[in-house]
């Protein structure tokens, strides 16, 4: 049996289960709207470490642990390990996965990570090769700074386009089998995007370079399963920011999808409140993850939310390919979850 | 053929980014660079005038000593972690003079502090301002040739 749908899309009919999540933020993302509802803020942007880098890590096997912790798992328990980073060879990923022990595939989707390592995740589950699959990833403001733009302490101004990095992690428990008959919330589509680009240069503003790979793999995700914003309480994208958000709706409109702007649920926009003054909104992995794991889950478990489809968004750019002047493209991955009223005695 | 439709495409996109995209505010920019490179200006002066008039020294040392003060501020300030606030708000106003050359020295060697004194503060320390050296110095030396060279002719 084909669990194909159209080109682009898949079914997961055996329904994946989320299990379990968990969140971790910094200072300034607890100082946002949705503040409380992190399971973890960091004291500060070295969480007890030496380094960013330790520090970014340390977050990202943190809410791995906490995630197992609050679905009372052990680290023997899981079979996979899917997550990815910002940063170069994504060390973040590669080093918790030395910490946590877990069989480790690293990916890298930029921005997008969350919602790949959730399409990975709930196929490999569907398909049966794994029970217990945890998908994490994160991102922290100073590793990315130092990464892809200027030193901290440098006198620079933002442009209005730009986007602030979120300081934060999300993991996500996927189960299979009997485990996923307790779940409160499952996956029942994965569509997996095409890397679009429409020649934007300007590092700066990424929401618009990530914007039509968003556009294009909504259109699709509608298409192969014929749906639309009707079927959803909530379309969720990960980071395009307000400028990007903008974009991505009038991509839509041309590309005739009636679109309900209420619907259109951005972390970049949400996450950060106005007075934060990050410009256009929050960017990361982190951004979309821990968004994802402290107030979307949570929201879809408890039934206020039935169905939402979450497509996080990454600008495949390095700053080598920024200082040559190439363009940056842009991918989207969409997974769809459904709340599911779950067996208690299952 | 396609790529003449992937540039009609990726032009007609650009003016749509445009169009959406929000805009600097650049009357507001120009006023503060203005006034806060005016006021490090007048600190500047206010220095001169101390070491000449006060201190009697001469042109030249009064301003070798007021470039110094300059930079010790503007890497005391980046060290507190002032300077990029002041360079938030400032914008041009705070990287045109001279201090913005110390925070863009001072920035990366902090920065980078952490892959240690040779590789980290000794590679990186210059990452953004050896443009300015290089060109400064190259174009200086190219101009120094010219003026030789006339002087010899003439």
């Amino acid at each position: 049996m084909s669990r194909r749908l159209g080109k682009q899309t898949v079914a997961l009919a055996g329904g994946p289960g989320v299990l379990g999540w968990a969140s971790v933020a910094g200072r300034k993302e607890h100082d946002g709207p949705y503040g409380d509802k992190f399971d973890r803020v960091i004291a500060d942007e070295m969480d007890g470490q030496d380094s960013f880098e330790a520090a970014e890590r340390h977050m990202l096997e943190s809410a791995v642990r906490l995630c197992l912790l609050k679905t009372g798992k052990k680290t023997e328990d899981v079979q996979l390990f899917l997550s990815g980073d910002l940063l170069n060879q994504i060390i973040s990923a590669g080093f918790a996965a030395r910490a946590l022990g877990i069989p480790f595939y690293g990916l890298y989707g930029a921005c997008s990570t969350m919602s790949e390592s959730l399409s990975l995740g709930g196929m490999l589950a569907d398909g049966g090769f794994a029970d217990l699959i945890v998908c994490a990833t994160c991102s922290h403001f100073c590793t990315a700074e130092r990464q892809y733009r200027a030193p901290l302490e440098l006198g620079n101004q933002r442009t209005p386009t730009q986007q602030w990095t979120v300081t934060g992690a999300g993991a996500v428990l996927l189960g299979a089998g009997a485990a996923a008959a307790r779940a409160k919330a499952a996956l029942t589509h994965a569509t997996c995007g095409r890397v679009l680009d429409l020649g934007v240069t300007d590092a700066n503003n990424m929401g618009a370079a990530m914007a039509p790979a968003a556009a294009d793999t909504l259109a699709a995700h509608f298409h192969d399963t014929d749906r639309s914003f009707e079927d959803y309480d909530l379309v969720v994208t990960g980071d395009l920011g307000r400028h990007g958000r903008d974009l991505l709706i009038e991509l839509l409109k041309e590309k005739g999808v009636f679109v309900r702007e209420e619907k259109l649920f951005d972390c970049g926009c949400e996450i950060f409140s106005a007075r934060q003054d990050t410009h256009a909104g929050g960017s990361g992995c982190g951004c979309s993850a821990s968004m994802l794991c402290a107030h979307l889950l949570p929201e879809v478990c408890a039934g206020h939310l039935q169905r939402i489809l979450f497509m996080a968004t990454g600008a495949l750019l390095s700053p080598t390919s920024s200082m040559q002047g190439e363009s940056i493209p842009g991918v989207a991955h969409a997974v769809a979850i459904e709340h599911r009223q779950g067996e208690e005695n299952a | 053929m396609q790529d003449a439709k992937n540039r009609k495409e990726a032009q007609r996109y650009a003016e749509l980014v445009a169009r959406l995209a929000p805009k600097s505010e650049m009357g507001q920019g120009m006023a503060r660079a203005f006034l806060v490179g005016g006021l490090i200006c007048v600190l500047g002066q206010m220095l001169t005038d101390f070491f000449s008039m006060r201190m009697r020294f001469g042109a030249q040392s009064a301003a070798t000593a007021t470039s110094i003060c300059l930079i010790f501020l503007s890497a005391l300030l980046t060290g507190l972690g002032l300077y990029d606030r002041i360079g938030k708000f400032a914008g041009a106003g705070s990287i045109v003079p001279i201090t913005g050359f110390a925070n863009s020295v001072v920035a990366p060697a902090m920065e980078f502090r952490r892959e240690g004194l040779v590789m980290g503060v000794g590679a990186k320390m210059f990452s953004l301002a050896g443009p300015v050296l290089v060109y400064g110095i190259g174009s200086s030396i190219i101009v120094g040739l010219i003026a030789f060279a006339l002087e010899v002719i003439g």
